[in-house]
Parts: C-alpha cells; structure tokens; sequence
C-alpha cells in the first residue's frame, strides 16, 4: 500500500519561528526524512498559502483567483507533482485536470530550503 | 529651484517605461524599484549644473550602475557570479554625457500583463498597476482607495512576493491567452476610472487623477499592442466620453449635478470628438463588445445639446443590446432607468421591481426607484426608499444629493 501524509499546521507559526528554532525543526525534519528514508518516495514543503493561486473551468471558460483553495464541501482528491516553466505554464496544465471542471485545482509552489 | 520641478515632473513621464526595462534586466520589482528611486535622487544633486540631453538615458544608466554596483559589493557575490557575467560594465553616469532615449527597452506592456495577472487579488492588481506604471507613491494610492497606508504598502508588498514566489512569468501572454488577459487589464483600467469618476467612499466624488491615469494607461496599452482592438477602443472611448462632463458633475458648492441638470456646455467637446471617433473605430470592427455598447450609450448623451433632445429609444435599444452580450443586475438598472425616460415612469417600475433581491443592499436601487415613485406622484413610497438608499450610500456627495431630494418631498 503506497499513503500520503498531509502536513497541515498554521503557516503563521512557521514564518514567525526564530532563526535557531527554524533551523532546529528543519533538522528534525532531515532526521525523520532519514529514519523513513527507505518508505518515503517523495515529498516537499509549499509556499505559505499567500503564493497559491486557485483555478476553475466552468462553461469550458478558465477562472483563475488569488489564494487558496477554500471551500469546505470539497475534499482532496488527488495531486499532481509538475515540472512548468512558470506559473502560466502550471496554471494552463491544472486547467487540463477533469477535476477542473467539477472541483477546484489549488496551484502551490514548492519551496526550496537553501 | 525649476531643476526640481523637471526631474518631479520627469518621474512621473518616466517611471513606468524605465522601471520596466530595469526589471527586465534584473528580474526583481524590488532591485528596480529601489534602483530607479536611488536614480532619481541623484539626478536632483547632479542636475543642478546641466540637465542631460537624454534625461531617460540618464536615468536608466544611473539606475543600472546603482544596482551592478550593489551586486559586486554584495556578500553572497560568487553565486550570482553567473548573472553579472551576463550585465556589461556601467559606468555611473556624468551629467554632461550623452545618452540615447531609444536606447531604453520599452517593456511596459509585460509590465502591464504582469501588474494584471488573475493570479493576482483584483485590489492589488489595481494597486501594482497604479505603483509600477503611473509611478503613483504608495501614499497617494491609499488616499485614492481611502485606506490606511500601511494597509496599501503590505497589498503592494504581498502582491510583488507572490509574483516572485509564484513565479508569475514577465511576458506578454501568448495570442491564444491574449483576449482574456486583455480583458483582465481592461477590467483593471476601469476599476481604475470607475473610483475616480464616481468614489464609491469619501468627502469627494470625483478623484480626477485617477480618470487621468486610467485614460493613459489605456492610450499606452492601445499604442503598444500591434493590432488593434475593439473593445479597447471601445474602454477608451467610454472614458472619455464619461471623463468630458467631469466639468459639469459638481456645481460650484461641490454638490452633485445630475446628468439631465448639467450645464451641456462646460462638457469637454474635445474629449467627446476623440471619444466618437474611437467609437466609430471600435463599431467598425464587428459586433460591438460591453465597453463599446457603454461608450455609444455615453455618445447619445454627448450628441444631445439640450436634455430634452437626448433620443432615448436609441439608448433603451443600445441597453437591449448590453444586456444580451454582458448581462448583470446594475445594466438591467440602467436599462429600467432608460425605459422611464422613453416610455414614463410606470413602464420601468416593473423592471426595477424584479431585481429587489439582487439589488437589495445597492444604494442606486434604491434611489432609481425612489425616483420612480416622486414621478408617479407616490411620495410616501418615495420617502421610504430615498431613506433607504441614504442609509446606504457611501460617498458624502451622494448622501446629500438624497437628503436635498428628501426636503423637496417636505421631509428631512
């Protein structure tokens, strides 16, 4: 069996941590990612919601909004994991998911640790 | 001090063409942004003996030099040692020396794009657009969109971090994407206008600084894109049009004048022309879009000297058309309006009264059919709904305009 692990925690703690406690969590990070080295195929941390960019098909038309995806009758369903040139580029894939059309693509950049 | 003067005056001519070339240069709305104020500021010191032939040249060198200068210096030098082999020596400029003004890239239509990008929240596409292209200080656009101005700077700071971390690309889109992220900068133009032409909040009711910049901008977008555009001729024309009786709005109270009340001859007729033959443009190229069918309604108005000639039957068919191809509640408000004019009061009562939900909570409803009512003679029922587009009512103008209506019904 192959499971996903969501990561859900307030945004606000993580921007607000100081430089020791961030790069203390970062370590516990590397440990974890270490130990399940073996189970872990893939994984990333996201840009805070600020950089999420939401998109709709409707009618056939493209609807493209600030901020994240935000309604509650709707459940995660699935993600894909894409390689685009820039945002116009991912926002022009996600707009190619069935789900589009029904539901709602929440489009997040991966954040890079230096 | 007239060398002062020039360079305030050049900043605002220039800002958004040098700033979009020094973020093509350095991919960064921050480093450009910050670069071109540090220009600016030392064209104040060395402007003093010699304004440069090229003041935009100048500026553009200065800006430049500023930031390779920064890059050299900084700490973390070796890893952008990969982007500054790419960047040509700068020197910092001489005030003496000569510099072409063609040789600054014109990069304000990806600029533009960019600044109205969907991914954008509209308020700050509006915001980044009026910050980066007008070259309008964060102050002054807090005090057009009468919010605090710490409020306005983090709007213009999150927009630019999304556009950094987003990766929202400094392109003009491609012509596929083109028609619809045209109409997301339209849209931007109008919002732009709209607050200045009618503020929904306020002491004031017109800020006219914001009609002027939105007709710039549109002039600028029409004169960048290659091809022409219908509806953006259409957008143009209807600024104008709207814009020539800024003039006969107020009267010399400050208090608001309606259209059917104005002084016709304080309307700006040059505007009017050049709006017409936008118009005559826009209609040429097809079946009109919403913005040409608004610019051809505001043109019925400018053809009618007198009130009385104002051809109302044309407006109500233009509204017919509107409603088919951009339906919305405030164009079926309009449209009932209309119809009171060509075909009396108690032909229109119908129409406003079947968009009481949707309309509920708008001021104008309220007023439109308040005015519905004084014309039928009903005036308890006028009352009623005057009171209640006042308690609605934003904009302090507006609020009194009501209140002197309430007094000709004998209330208050």
């Amino acid at each position: 069996m192959q499971y996903l692990l969501l990561i859900y925690e307030g945004e606000k703690r993580f921007a607000n941590l100081s430089k020791p406690d961030l790069t203390a969590e970062i370590a516990e990070y590397r440990a974890f990612g270490k130990e399940f080295a073996s189970a872990i195929q893939g994984g990333n941390a996201l840009q805070p919601t600020g950089a999420a960019t939401t998109v709709r098909v409707r009618d056939g038309k493209r609807l493209t909004t600030d901020g994240p995806f935000a309604e509650t009758k709707e459940q995660l369903g699935g993600y894909y994991l894409v390689e685009a040139r820039d945002l116009d580029a991912a926002i022009a894939m996600a707009a190619q998911i069935p789900g589009a059309r029904y539901g709602s693509i929440e489009v997040r950049p991966i954040q890079k640790f230096s | 001090m007239p060398e002062k003067i020039e360079v305030a005056e050049l900043c605002r001519a220039e800002w958004g063409r040098l700033l979009s070339a020094l973020i093509r240069d350095f991919g960064d709305f921050d480093v450009a942004e910050e670069a071109l104020q540090g220009a600016f500021a030392s064209a104040l010191e060395a402007w003093g003996k010699a304004v440069p032939k090229s003041p935009r040249g100048w500026l553009y060198a200065a800006a430049r030099h500023d930031v390779i200068d920064r890059l050299r210096r900084n700490a973390r030098l070796a890893e952008k040692q990969a982007a500054l082999a790419a960047l040509p020596t700068a020197e910092a400029p001489a005030a003496d020396e000569l510099y072409e003004e063609n040789a600054v890239p014109d990069e304000r239509l990806r600029l533009i794009f960019t600044c109205c990008h969907p991914a954008l929240a509209p308020e700050a596409q509006v915001a980044l657009t009026l910050r980066t292209l007008c070259g309008l200080a964060t102050e002054e656009i807090a005090r057009a969109f009468l919010v605090p101005v710490p409020t306005m700077a983090q709007r213009l700071v999150r927009a630019k971090t999304k556009i950094r971390t987003a990766g929202i690309p400094y392109v003009v889109p491609e012509a596929a994407d083109l028609p619809d992220r045209l109409a997301e900068v339209m849209a931007v133009l109008y919002l732009v206008f709209n607050e200045g032409h009618s503020a929904s909040r306020g002491e004031s009711l017109v800020r006219a600084e914001l009609c002027a910049e939105a007709i710039r901008l549109a002039r600028l977008v029409r004169e960048l894109l290659r091809e022409p555009v219908a509806e953006l001729e259409g957008l143009l024309a209807l600024m104008l049009l709207h814009d020539s009786r800024r003039g006969a709005r107020l009267d010399s109270a400050g208090e608001m004048v309606l259209l059917a009340d104005q002084d016709r001859s304080l309307w700006d007729q040059k505007e009017i022309e050049e709006g017409r033959g936008l118009l005559r443009a826009a209609l040429g190229r097809g079946p009109p879009g919403p913005y040409a069918l608004e610019a051809a309604i505001a043109a019925v108005h400018a053809d009618a000297r007198r009130v009385e000639e104002t051809d109302w039957r044309q407006i109500v068919g233009l509204y017919d058309l509107l409603e088919a191809v951009h339906p919305s509640p405030v164009v079926a408000l309009n449209h009932a309006a209309a119809v009171s004019m060509a075909h009396g009061p108690e032909a229109a009562l119908p129409l406003v009264e079947a968009l009481a939900e949707t309309l509920a909570d708008y001021h104008l409803w309220h007023a439109t059919r308040a005015d519905l009512f004084r014309r039928l003679g009903r005036k308890g029922d006028a009352i009623s709904s005057y009171r209640r587009a006042h308690a609605l009512a934003r904009n302090a103008i507006e609020r009194r305009f009501l209140e002197w209506r309430l007094a000709e019904l004998g209330t208050s």
